[in-house]
């Protein structure tokens, strides 16, 4: 019994213990090990996730089926998948990532928050899912956003390792083509310093990934210069492969790294590389890169022309590839400009794309090589001159924009008139947006180093006359500005001027578009100031004060009221001496009750400025009413002809420009003391600070403020003059405004401080100027400082080019390593060769030169590098072969 | 070097974006527009060429082509050969063309993944690697085969024997 019941037991208890050990497996399966009500819940949720899971073709399906309310279908899956990634199924987990990166790179989602669960697929055994994994991290991964980044570090090495480590059975090479797509979208200078020696063996020959593990070292190299003895090498061998795409990806990577702001120069050497290759290879592609290099080194070693201009002139004239020959064209026009036979080839070629009627791209490029060619042969634009205009009415956007650039750039003084009235002409006839463009441009040019293009500035002005009347105009605040400082740099120009002003301020139509008000109030301002050229001072005051004036705003308004009161004034003078046939007794009585009815209600305005001088101006005339009375009797009352007298002078003393530099050249006084106490002011002079700061020919007719409007007016006393353009002005005297004038307030000037006269002597273009100022009237310029400014910046470029890492690295690597040798070995080999060419010394000088200026930087360099050579793996750097080869010119 | 690679429908959704240089999801989405805004208004039978200066700094420019409802567009600056892009972007279509038979816009909608297989056969980080769209193809396929072979081992739905496979 006892047996049998244990016989029967026995197994019982076995079945028990089965089903508990069961349980406990399934329990361990379920993920986290959390307290078991959560355990199971979450582990049933994620049956549910994995077995209801949405893939991504029904989330693109459901996006389509309901496009209204996508932005809520896109809400619920992203709900999803944030639930979706952290299950402990990598195929739940994978597809959620595939989701997630479908809405981040279509629908511009953040997927931030699921790096670390991309980088957690980034070693699955699934080759699928890893290729999302690795696609999802070049989606979204970036060092500036990604701080996880290091961590794919191990994971990335493995792969990139995984050629040569695995027996793969497969033809292709997928692993490692994974991570370099990675490495050159999304990596950091730490990232690809540790895994540059990764790289080397797959840039081998051997290597079926060659060309893109250039691709990838192209982006480490310029990530991280410190990788360059490690990469270089290699390369540079890429060049010579056998596998054209190989060369074609590495003539590729050469043209990126020596591509602007880049500096070129230490890829010089490889110049007889790219040369072979130039000469070698079938494929257009490498070609158009080859050249593109040789395009970047040629300016910096003029003799590589003479080299190169044959196999170009080649292609020009035997190639069928359109791509290769406009590139060839580029690279004649931009660097073998002495090149004459090339050049001309080029020049046919260009005309040839010009005329290419079907084909609107190939006229964009003839357009935009067209361009190229100026300033050099300008000879060749303008027979091209017809084609320009007649693509400036083209459908096409891009080429309007080229023939707009090929016309400025064709612009010269001669032909300044015949180009800027054809393309006002045309701006008026453009839609709106291209009819700003071309008056921007024609602007810009035309008012460059002091209008240098405009011979006749009748003509110009009333060009800007003709501008601001284009219904699109938008550019009033630039025609206002140059409006106003033609009226005071340009003497001659007043009485055109003030015809124009005339035009436009009689327009009533005018006064209802708001992008003329600037230029409306710098017409008021020029007839109030050149009052004296006017031919109709009643004209004026009526125009000033029609009722459509209440249209402008504030500040336009102002200026209309104190030109009102300019012509006022000029014209009571012009009555008390009998000077003009044209004011009179009926004139004056009509100007004046016109003014009273007008302006008087102004005199409660709101606006504190047009307030100011509606009230000046009621003011005054007040004062002449009385005139007006005692007429026929003129001398009784002196003082109200002398008030008259006063304002009038106080008005006609002329305004000049003023100086950007002015301030500085005021010699600060010994005893005063510009540092102290000041602290405590910054607050109430920052406004002017802004005022102030604004360039030179930056006018206001209406002050900011109160300061402000005292800088205007003091300004020109302050004016310097170099002593070069003091000769010219003796020489040329006539054309300029006669100094003393230039002073607004007689009685500041006596105490005013010397200007210091010591300044550099002649900038260019005063020099300039002599030759054409026969013609021309003469525009009085004041700065100096914008030549300072451009050779300043131009400086600090050139230090930033030394400065550049990667360069200095190359240059280690392939002048440093045997600079000697390579200048010694040019020398022996091209007087062996002994061919009719010059040898020209100067490189073997130019390059030791160089290498004297760059010495202490390449031991620096050099000393950085075994530095951090140790703990990179083995490869040799020391022991290569000579990179530079000789390279006979 | 490549900027960028954008297909973009004529309503203006992006199909396929692939940004050579990161650009964050905001910006990505203005340049979308930006785009689309530029090439939408571009009448019919003119130059393939818009100047990008604005959205991809100085120099660079967009070669776009029209295809039925899509607009196909690289972004490039100057190390690129305008009309070599112009080919590129043929390049694209042919391999497309021959990997989808006749491809429309379903295709590129509902193939995501393979598109970026695709893209990243012939792009490597902005630099071309490769031009000829039978080799592009060969590629593509070698994965896809890859791929297969590793899944077949089971037939079950993927979830299901992932579960119980333990």
């Amino acid at each position: 019994m006892v047996f049998d019941l244990s016989r029967l037991r026995g197994p019982k208890n076995n079945t028990k213990l089965q089903r508990d050990y069961r349980l406990r497996l399934t329990n361990m399966a379920s993920p986290p090990p959390l307290p078991s009500s959560t355990s199971v819940l979450s582990s049933a949720s994620s049956l549910a996730d994995s077995l209801f899971q949405r893939s991504l073709d029904d989330l693109i399906k459901s996006l389509r089926s309901d496009p209204s309310s996508e932005p809520s279908i896109i809400a619920r899956s992203l709900s999803e998948i944030r639930r979706e990634i952290r299950s402990s199924d990598p195929l739940t987990k994978s597809i959620a990532l595939q989701k997630l990166t479908y809405l981040s790179s279509l629908h511009f989602h953040s997927m931030s928050f699921a790096a670390f669960h991309t980088l957690e697929l980034l070693p699955s055994p699934s080759p699928q899912t890893k290729r999302l994994a690795y696609l999802a991290a070049s989606l979204s991964f970036h060092p500036s956003t990604t701080e996880l980044l290091p961590l794919a570090t191990h994971q990335l090495h493995k792969d990139l390792t995984s050629l040569s480590t695995s027996s793969s059975s497969s033809s292709f090479p997928f692993l490692p083509s994974l991570p370099l797509h990675l490495l050159s979208l999304a990596s950091s200078a730490d990232l690809s310093s540790h895994l540059a020696s990764d790289l080397v063996p797959l840039l081998s020959r051997s290597s079926p990934l060659q060309p893109k593990a250039v691709a990838a070292t192209y982006r480490v190299l310029s990530l991280c210069p410190s990788t360059v003895p490690v990469l270089f090498k290699p390369l540079v061998d890429c060049l010579s492969s056998d596998n054209p795409l190989t060369v074609s990806a590495a003539v590729g990577a050469f043209c990126e790294l020596s591509a602007p702001p880049n500096d070129p120069a230490p890829y010089l050497p490889l110049a007889p590389e790219i040369y072979r290759v130039l000469v070698n290879s079938r494929s257009n592609w490498t070609l158009i890169k080859a050249l593109k290099i040789f395009s970047r080194l040629v300016p910096l070693e003029p003799r590589l022309g003479t080299r190169i201009v044959e196999p170009l002139s080649k292609f020009l004239r035997e190639s069928q590839a359109k791509s290769l020959v406009l590139e060839c064209i580029k690279t004649v026009v931009s660097c073998l400009p002495t090149h004459t036979e090339a050049m001309r080839l080029a020049i046919d070629k260009i005309k040839e794309l010009l005329s290419s009627d079907d084909d609107p791209n190939l006229r964009y490029l003839g357009l935009q090589t067209l361009g190229m060619l100026a300033p050099g042969h300008l000879w060749a634009l303008e027979e091209s001159r017809e084609v320009v205009a007649q693509s400036l009415t083209d459908p096409d956007r891009s080429i309007c924009h080229e023939a707009l650039r090929v016309m400025m750039a064709m612009t010269l003084q001669e032909n300044s008139i015949e180009s800027c009235t054809l393309l006002v002409r045309q701006a008026a006839k453009s839609d709106p947006e291209f009819a700003n463009e071309i008056l921007d441009s024609v602007l810009t040019s035309c008012s460059k180093d002091f209008y240098e293009l405009v011979v006749d500035f009748d003509w110009y002005v009333s060009l800007l006359g003709e501008m601001a009347r284009i219904v699109h105009c938008t550019k009033g605040d630039e025609i206002s500005r140059q409006l106003v400082d033609i009226g005071l740099r340009v003497r001659d120009a007043r009485p055109e001027l003030v015809r124009v002003a005339r035009e436009l301020l009689i327009d009533p139509s005018l006064l209802g578009n708001h992008f003329l008000y600037n230029v409306l109030s710098a017409a008021a301002w020029i007839s109030g100031e050149y009052v004296e050229f006017s031919k109709d001072p009643m004209e004026l005051v009526e125009a000033l004060l029609q009722p459509r004036t209440s249209l402008l705003p504030t500040s336009a308004r102002a200026v209309y009221i104190q030109s009102v009161l300019k012509v006022l004034t000029f014209s009571c003078n012009s009555y008390i001496d009998e000077s003009s046939s044209l004011v009179n007794d009926t004139v004056i009585a009509r100007m004046l009750s016109l003014i009273e009815m007008t302006v008087g209600p102004l005199a409660e305005s709101e606006e504190a400025e047009v307030e100011d001088r509606v009230r000046n101006l009621l003011g005054v005339v007040r004062l002449v009413a009385n005139i007006k009375d005692l007429s026929g009797d003129k001398d009784k009352d002196g003082m109200i002809y002398e008030v008259v007298r006063v304002m009038d002078a106080l008005f006609s003393d002329e305004m000049g420009p003023v100086s950007a530099n002015a301030q500085k050249k005021v010699s600060v006084p010994e005893d005063l003391d510009l540092k102290d106490n000041l602290a405590d002011l910054s607050e109430f002079i920052s406004d002017n600070d802004a005022a102030m700061s604004r360039s030179n020919p930056s006018i206001l007719f209406y002050p900011q403020s109160r300061n402000a409007s005292e800088e205007v007016e003091v300004g020109p006393t302050s004016v310097a003059e170099s002593t070069s353009l003091k000769e010219h002005r003796k020489r040329h005297g006539l054309y300029y405004l006669s100094t003393d004038k230039e002073t607004t307030e007689p009685e500041l000037t006596e105490d005013y401080p010397r200007v210091n006269e010591t300044l550099p002597p002649s900038n260019g273009d005063t020099t300039r100027r002599v030759k054409v100022t026969k013609l021309r009237p003469t525009v009085v310029k004041l700065d100096e400082g914008e030549d300072l400014a451009t050779s300043s910046s131009l400086s600090t470029k050139v230090e930033a080019m030394k400065d550049d890492p990667l360069s200095g690295a190359i240059k280690d690597v392939l002048l440093g390593k045997k600079g000697n040798g390579a200048s010694s070995s040019f020398d022996a080999s091209s007087s062996s060769q002994g061919k009719g060419k010059d040898k020209v010394k100067g490189k073997e000088i130019k390059s030791k030169k160089g290498e004297e200026g760059e010495s202490k930087d390449r031991h620096k360099g050099r000393r950085k590098h075994k530095h951090r050579k140790e703990p990179a793996p083995p490869v040799s750097v020391a022991q290569e072969t000579p990179v530079i080869q000789d390279f006979l010119l | 070097m490549i900027r960028a690679v954008m297909v973009i429908s004529t309503q203006g959704k992006p199909r396929l974006l692939k940004f050579y240089e990161f650009q964050p999801p905001e910006k990505q989405q203005e340049i979308v527009r930006y785009v689309y805004g530029a090439l939408s208004e571009r009448p019919e039978n003119v130059s393939n060429f818009v100047d990008a200066d604005s959205v991809f700094g100085q120099g660079t420019r967009l070669v776009y082509k029209h295809m039925a409802t899509l607009y196909i567009v690289f972004a490039f600056d100057s190390s690129e050969n305008e009309l070599a892009m112009l080919d590129l972007i043929q390049v694209f279509v042919q391999t497309l063309d021959k990997c989808f038979k006749n491809v429309c816009e379903l295709d590129v909608i509902f193939n995501f993944n393979k598109l970026h297989t695709i893209l990243d056969e012939m792009i490597l980080g902005g630099q071309v690697i490769e031009t000829n769209s039978d080799q592009i193809l060969k590629h593509v396929d070698d994965i896809a085969r890859i791929e297969k072979s590793s899944s077949t081992t089971s037939l079950v739905p993927k979830s299901i024997s992932a579960r119980f496979g333990r």
